[in-house]
């Protein structure tokens, strides 16, 4: 008897077996480890794609660091990064408070919310393509001149369409951590911080706010790292045009591997999306605090 | 958290994982009902020659069961990519699709498709039945690699008679008349030429004619043979500084930069009146046809060659487009396959049917003798236009983006773009291209 909750108790400080990870890990092993060290390989040689792949030294490298279409896919990549994540924080963290109540109008509301969140990065963007069509879309089609604009076409104006695209896109799923993160708050904070007098504005931003510190970490994470990966829908929305204005650094990456069959420099290309890539989830880590299992809950 | 970093940068290097699957899937594929595990595998485009191309290859395995073909179909731009990674992961298809150019030239330097000089030799017919200028787009250092299949697409001026009527002018036949009409469709209110500039290629046919207009077809045989500074020749800055005159004096429809060829919103501008021109290939025939029966049909679709340039040296006959699409055969295709693939070329391309199916669909095949179906047929205007055009040009520039490697393409499509909005100047894309010979 004493044996036997003494062996389930020295299962228990150990956590489950490791073995439960080895799928998963088998299976990251060879879709992203393996991948990763042949990029790195790649960018050393010089392949288009067809014929033999040569060891090139370092000339992929060198070509992809003094092009200046590299730095510029790098800035296009930083603004839309900076500009997603200011649109789309405020807008999904309102969104997700205002639906976690349990009013059943927003339940209804939360529904229609989510709707973008079904559909393919391909379908939103031809659809918001045949929108945006000056002569042919939402603003001819219901007479209002001021939607018939240059939408994809005007260098300066792309950006922050792409940037809408995307945050119509993503607020949906960013709406519901935060629905489910402000849901965990206990109801008994609000209840004493009513009794000590406090507003709901006050309320907000004394308790609903840094309840969800680590839902804004998480939320904040997968906004900017994944802004590295908004490949699909900008490249059927505009390509990377006008001229270079959307040409994201993995749009980038993809065109000069796919169309430009350059596959040594679309290698180096992409280790340094790797490389940024696991820079900023780093970085993001650390901003949330050394403690990470302090508990956010005490006196609670 | 690292976990989910690594996630994501697995996303970042999806490529690699992606030349992986679609190398998998390029045995795969939507099953044919006539397919067994040897038949030769055949991938085409969807569009406007899907339907013909699927009628021959149906014929031809209803009459030849121990030669089967299996035929899958892509779309254009997923094609270009995948057909290329499947192809040099050893999956590609037995007969692989194509525009000739330095596309071409790629995969004969790496060794992936069969010399066709002897079966050329041995069968005369195969050879006699092409127009020649088409036919020598297939040639790589004199031997023959891919032969057309279907039909000759040069690029085309079209404009819409209703709308010169109401201004009460002509089709220009010069440069100086198209600057001098430009006003004048303005003050009605309607823009003079239509752009699928999103799409980038279609600007590109503005450069390919005025270059042909006003050097000669040397100007780019020496940009295709990368002769150090080619791009620097006069003819290309002046063709530029043409171009982006005609952009300054509004000769292109507002938001060109966000009109897309692919979705044929271009054309649409043409028939709906709302653009008075367009220059685009001999294939948005065929989608006219379909979209705008009326308009066709009813005679409003003018069609002429590009204007001429005072002091040019191209020859007015001079004609850039796509010769054709073409056939390769995969020298990785096994002897059956390979046997199979031939036989086809030799008697099942360019049947009576076949050539006939083409014609209906708005389609002028790259054959010889077909002047008197072109004759019968409801489109005899634009198809005997086209035919003679494509006929008695001395030269026929196959299109740049084609022409040349696919590195030094997607560079010049994308500093192209830039001239058309005028971010770039003339110079700034002659030293940019100049970069790229020999890439």
């Amino acid at each position: 008897m004493s044996t036997s909750t003494g062996s389930s108790r020295r299962v228990l400080e150990k956590g489950p077996s490791g073995w439960l990870a080895a799928p998963a890990l088998v299976f990251f092993l060879i879709f992203a480890i393996i991948p990763l060290f042949g990029v790195l390989f790649l960018s050393f040689t010089k392949w288009d794609g067809l014929g033999e792949i040569k060891l090139d030294g370092l000339s992929s490298w060198t070509t992809v660091l003094t092009d200046p279409v590299t730095g510029n896919a790098l800035w296009v990549t930083a603004k839309i990064m900076f500009f997603s994540f200011i649109v789309q924080a405020p807008i999904s963290l309102l969104l997700g408070v205002f639906t976690s109540a349990s009013q059943k109008y927003r339940a209804a509301l939360a529904v229609l919310y989510f709707v973008p969140l079904l559909l393919s990065s391909a379908a939103v963007a031809i659809a918001f393509k045949a929108l945006l069509d000056p002569n042919f879309g939402l603003g001819p089609g219901l007479g209002l001149p001021f939607l018939a604009q240059d939408w994809l076409g005007n260098s300066d104006l792309v950006l922050f369409v792409v940037v809408f695209v995307i945050a119509w896109q993503f607020v949906p799923f960013h709406t519901l951590i935060y629905q489910g993160g402000v849901r965990q708050i206990p109801a008994s904070l609000y209840e004493a911080a009513q009794i000590d007098g406090a507003g709901r504005v006050q309320q907000f931003f004394a308790i609903t706010l840094p309840q969800l510190k680590y839902t804004i970490i998480t939320s904040s994470t997968l906004m900017v790292v994944g802004s590295l990966a908004y490949f699909d829908l900008v490249f059927v929305l505009t390509g990377g045009g006008p001229g270079y204005s959307t040409r994201l650094l993995p749009l980038h990456m993809y065109l000069t591997g796919f169309k430009a069959n350059d596959m040594g420099a679309a290698s180096a290309l992409g280790v340094i999306l790797v490389v940024i890539g696991l820079a900023l989830a780093l970085l993001l880590q650390r901003l949330g605090g050394k403690n990470r299992n302090a508990s956010q809950l005490e006196g609670a | 958290m690292v976990k989910l970093a690594l996630r994501s940068a697995a996303i970042a290097v999806t490529a690699a994982a992606v030349s992986i699957s679609l190398a998998a899937c390029g045995s795969s594929g939507p099953a044919s009902s006539a397919g067994n595990a040897d038949s030769a595998t055949m991938w085409g485009l969807t569009g406007g020659n899907q339907p013909v191309l699927q009628k021959s290859i149906d014929a031809w395995n209803k009459a030849h069961p121990d030669e089967t073909i299996k035929l899958d179909f892509f779309a254009n731009d997923a094609y270009k990519t995948k057909v290329r990674t499947a192809v040099g992961a050893g999956q590609g298809p037995t007969f692989i699709y194509g525009w000739g150019g330095g596309v071409l030239k790629s995969y004969v330097d790496a060794g992936q498709v069969a010399d066709l000089s002897d079966f050329v030799a041995s069968n005369p017919d195969v050879k006699n039945r092409y127009l020649p200028s088409v036919l020598k787009n297939g040639v790589i250092d004199g031997k023959t690699y891919a032969l057309p299949n279907n039909n000759v697409q040069p690029v085309v001026l079209y404009f819409n008679k209703d709308v010169f009527d109401k201004i009460g002018a002509q089709a220009p036949k010069t440069w100086d008349e198209l600057m001098a009409l430009v006003p004048k469709f303005k003050a009605a209110g309607i823009a003079p030429f239509s752009l699928g500039g999103q799409s980038k290629w279609p600007d590109l046919m503005w450069l390919e004619y005025l270059v042909e207009r006003i050097g000669g077809p040397e100007v780019f045989a020496n940009i295709a043979a990368n002769k150090p500074g080619a791009w620097s020749d006069p003819a290309v800055k002046e063709a530029l500084t043409k171009i982006q005159e005609l952009v300054d004096a509004g000769g292109f429809v507002n938001g060109f930069s966000s009109i897309a060829a692919d979705s044929n919103a271009d054309q649409a501008l043409l028939y709906t009146g709302k653009a008075a021109m367009i220059l685009q290939g001999g294939w948005i025939y065929q989608s006219m046809k379909k979209d705008a029966a009326g308009f066709v049909k009813g005679g409003k679709l003018g069609f002429t060659t590009f204007p001429t340039v005072s002091g040019g040296k191209g020859d007015p006959a001079d004609v850039v487009g796509n010769p054709s699409n073409f056939w390769s055969i995969s020298s990785k295709a096994t002897d059956s396959q390979k046997k199979a693939a031939l036989d086809y070329v030799k008697s099942g391309m360019f049947t009576d049917a076949d050539t006939q199916a083409l014609i209906d669909s708005g389609a002028v095949p790259v054959i010889t003798g077909i002047e008197s179906k072109l004759a019968a047929s409801p489109d005899k205007d634009f198809l005997s236009y086209v035919y003679g055009m494509a006929k008695n040009a001395p030269t026929f520039t196959l299109s740049w983006d084609q022409a040349l490697s696919p590195a030094q393409g997607d560079a010049m499509l994308a500093n192209l773009d830039q001239i058309f909005l005028k971010k770039i100047s003339p110079d700034q894309f002659v030293s940019s291209m100049n970069a790229t010979i020999g890439k």
